[in-house]
């Protein structure tokens, strides 16, 4: 086993916490949810916090963001806040429908229940009880809790979170903005659990937000689950943008059928770990996923992204594109997997990875991964870590631009291939507005949001 | 407007330029011709404030100042233009952004308001035209996949859209065909005015034909070794750079 001392600690201090509050999170819970409890702690004894001793963590030190005293809410916060302030000073213009997540649990005051079309839009401990076919045929079937600790301590603590379910032959009418926010008066542990769910022929727009409002020190574990039916269409993409005493663990399962198309696009701005996850299944032919990725960190910030492409069906085509600026004492890592079993014949699948250091102190690993067992494919995977261009600079110079503005066209250039890759317009265009203002450093994790906290 | 003066550049520690006298006042073309590594491209590099040119005796004054101490971008500002030889690609960066932000920088630079987005398309529209620019070349990122008469298109349109004062061209025929050296040198004479002045890089005559210069020099192993009027690039032509060779 490759655990250390320190994480055999952490995890006999979790499974305590969990021996703890078992009465209160299953009264709190439906019955699917506690149905997963029993293996999912499990295989979480088996396996614990992973260590950078594991492969798939060894660039990403997570023990040490998961020591400290942290809190735990076992029943949603009752903090009042105006779903509309938020939306306002979040993302302004995006006409979206938006729900709260407040510390993981889906707050009261979002308007639930169903939107045009049949499309449904609740809390996952509520759909878990009202809508038990559906929530009973997806939840925790794409999540693998044998495969990471992490995945196995979310679904041993899920309690609540977002539920989608857009119905077959559905267009969602305005893209769903979920906006996790952390609030507390103390440090506090969050679990989140979302699952959504796209029938044959559906499109949908999701856009996730990650927000802090007070400067407290969060440690989040969030596992979204996505199925995506035959020809359904699904963008999926995600703002980051926490305080940098948080630190921020995220799982994406993606499971598609023949014919379905995933885009998703993450853009890490703030927070002090992000660790992004991502798990894409192609279960059919002819699938499409594009999985995106920019982050910009500075200080002693740490992003790492971890990729999975499954290809397990032919005739598939994957992307992986990410791209870190990394300043300061910044550190990061990319780890992205291409997977093409025996039968998936006729895949095309790409990787990329390029990250520009601003500082002879950052550091970034990248490790491309290909493994392939098909013998008629196009795989390709490239990585590059280096500094901004100085011919490029010298030429900009020439022309009368500033040393520093001229940095920050080349910075903004490297990071414009993954915002121009956002599929709802208005939100990339608020995009570029804030990886504008992160790369001046005029962006701080909080100067967007209308709510003063302490 | 431009007085330079013994002027010797390193690259490296090794002497590149070895004593260049020159001097060129408004509405002049100067065109300095060269064999290969003679130092021609060094020259205008210096001149433009690259870094790893490093200029080791001698002086530059420009427009009454010191331009040796002027970072690259207040040359710019203050109206020296390189055209460039090879020029940069920058993926990411559209042209209609590079040049909206130069002129800024300029503007800001002479203590103006930018300028308004009308303003500037119609500037850029006008600056479109005088090199045969299309619309579809200004919308991509700068110098991304252009070829090599594209590129040095661009280059004239960077000049026509900053009106320099005094505008240096590095080969800017190497690699056109005789269709794009005549709309690149239309674009320079339309440009010529009696405040400002060209110099014209080139190791071929051809260009000169249709960019008529005022005075040609000679640049050979770092030294101007012959300076004359517009026969003497005539008669190089003729006589090839062996010629010069042999009469060192």
């Amino acid at each position: 086993m490759d655990e250390s001392a320190l994480s055999l600690e952490l995890k006999r201090d979790l499974i305590s916490l969990f021996r703890q509050n078992t009465g209160a999170l299953e009264t709190n819970s439906g019955r699917i949810l506690n149905l997963y409890r029993e293996r999912a702690f499990h295989d979480f004894d088996k396996l614990g916090i992973p260590s950078t001793k594991n492969e798939a963590y060894r660039y990403t030190p997570l023990e040490k963001y998961f020591q400290g005293n942290y809190d735990v809410e076992l029943n949603a916060n009752p903090f009042k806040i105006d779903v509309g302030s938020v939306f306002k000073c979040d993302v302004p213009e995006l006409d979206t429908d938006v729900v709260l997540v407040l510390n993981g649990f889906f707050h009261s005051g979002n308007k639930t229940g169903q939107l045009s079309g049949g499309v449904i839009v609740c809390g996952l401990n509520e759909a878990s009880v009202r809508f038990p076919d559906i929530f009973h045929k997806h939840y925790s079937h794409y999540a693998d809790s044998e495969a990471d600790g992490l995945v196995a301590l979310n679904t041993l603590f899920a309690q609540d979170g977002v539920f989608v379910y857009i119905p077959p032959n559905t267009v969602m009418e305005k893209p769903l903005q979920i906006i996790n926010l952390s609030h507390s008066l103390k440090n506090l542990r969050i679990t989140r659990r979302n699952l959504i769910v796209a029938e044959e022929n559906a499109v949908a727009n999701i856009v996730v937000c990650d927000h802090t409002l007070c400067n407290q020190r969060y440690l989040a574990n969030s596992l979204t689950e996505i199925f995506a039916g035959e020809n359904a269409r699904i963008s999926f993409d995600r703002l980051q943008n926490e305080n940098n005493l948080s630190t921020q663990i995220n799982h994406v399962f993606i499971h598609q059928l023949q014919n379905s198309l995933f885009n998703g696009t993450s853009i890490s701005l703030h927070g002090g770990l992000i660790r992004n996850n991502f798990y894409a299944r192609q279960d059919g032919p002819n699938c499409e996923t594009n999985l995106n990725g920019l982050f910009l960190c500075d200080d002693k910030q740490h992003v790492a992204n971890y990729v999975l492409v499954d290809h397990a069906s032919p005739h598939g085509t994957s992307n992986q594109l990410f791209k870190g600026i990394l300043d300061n004492d910044a550190t990061g890592s990319f780890n992205g997997k291409i997977l093409v079993r025996k039968d998936a014949q006729k895949i095309q699948a790409y990787q990329k990875n390029n990250n520009l250091l601003l500082s002879s102190a950052a550091r970034m690993n990248t490790k491309p991964h290909l493994e392939i067992y098909a013998d008629d494919v196009k795989c390709s995977h490239g990585a590059t870590v280096g500094q901004l261009d100085n011919e490029a600079l010298f030429y900009l110079r020439s022309r009368g631009i500033g040393e520093k503005e001229a940095r920050f066209l080349l910075m903004y250039a490297f990071a414009n291939e993954i915002v121009s890759r956002i599929s709802v317009p208005i939100l990339k265009e608020r995009i570029i507005e804030l990886v504008d203002k992160r790369l001046r450093g005029e962006l701080s994790k909080c100067n967007n949001c209308d709510i003063r906290c302490g | 407007m431009l007085q330079i003066k013994d002027l010797h550049v390193s690259i490296d520690g090794k002497e590149i330029l070895k004593g260049i006298d020159l001097e060129v006042k408004a509405g002049e073309v100067h065109a300095i011709m060269g064999p290969n590594g003679s130092g021609k491209s060094t020259l205008a590099a210096a001149l433009a404030g690259r870094e790893m040119f490093a200029v080791t005796k001698g002086s530059v004054t420009y427009m009454n100042e010191n331009l040796l101490e002027l970072s690259p971008e207040d040359r710019a500002r203050k109206g020296l233009f390189l055209g460039f030889q090879y020029p940069v690609e920058i993926p990411g960066v559209s042209i209609v952004n590079f040049m909206k932000t130069a002129i800024n920088e300029h503007r800001k630079f002479k203590g103006l308001e930018p300028i308004s987005a009308s303003d500037f398309l119609k500037h850029m529209r006008e600056k479109k035209e005088l090199v045969g620019l299309t619309s579809s070349l200004t919308n991509r990122s700068v110098n991304e996949g252009f070829s090599g008469g594209e590129k040095k298109k661009n280059e004239i349109f960077q000049m026509a859209m900053l009106e320099p004062i005094l505008a240096i061209l590095d080969e800017t025929d190497s690699g056109l065909d005789i269709d794009a050296l005549k709309i690149v040198a239309q674009g320079v004479n339309q440009l010529r005015r009696k405040d400002n002045a060209t110099i014209v890089i080139t190791h071929y005559q051809r260009l000169l034909e249709y960019i008529v210069p005022d005075f040609v020099h000679v640049l050979y192993k770092g030294r101007i070794v012959k300076s004359s009027g517009k026969e003497l690039a005539l008669e190089l032509e003729e006589k090839g750079y062996d010629w010069i060779k042999t009469e060192e």
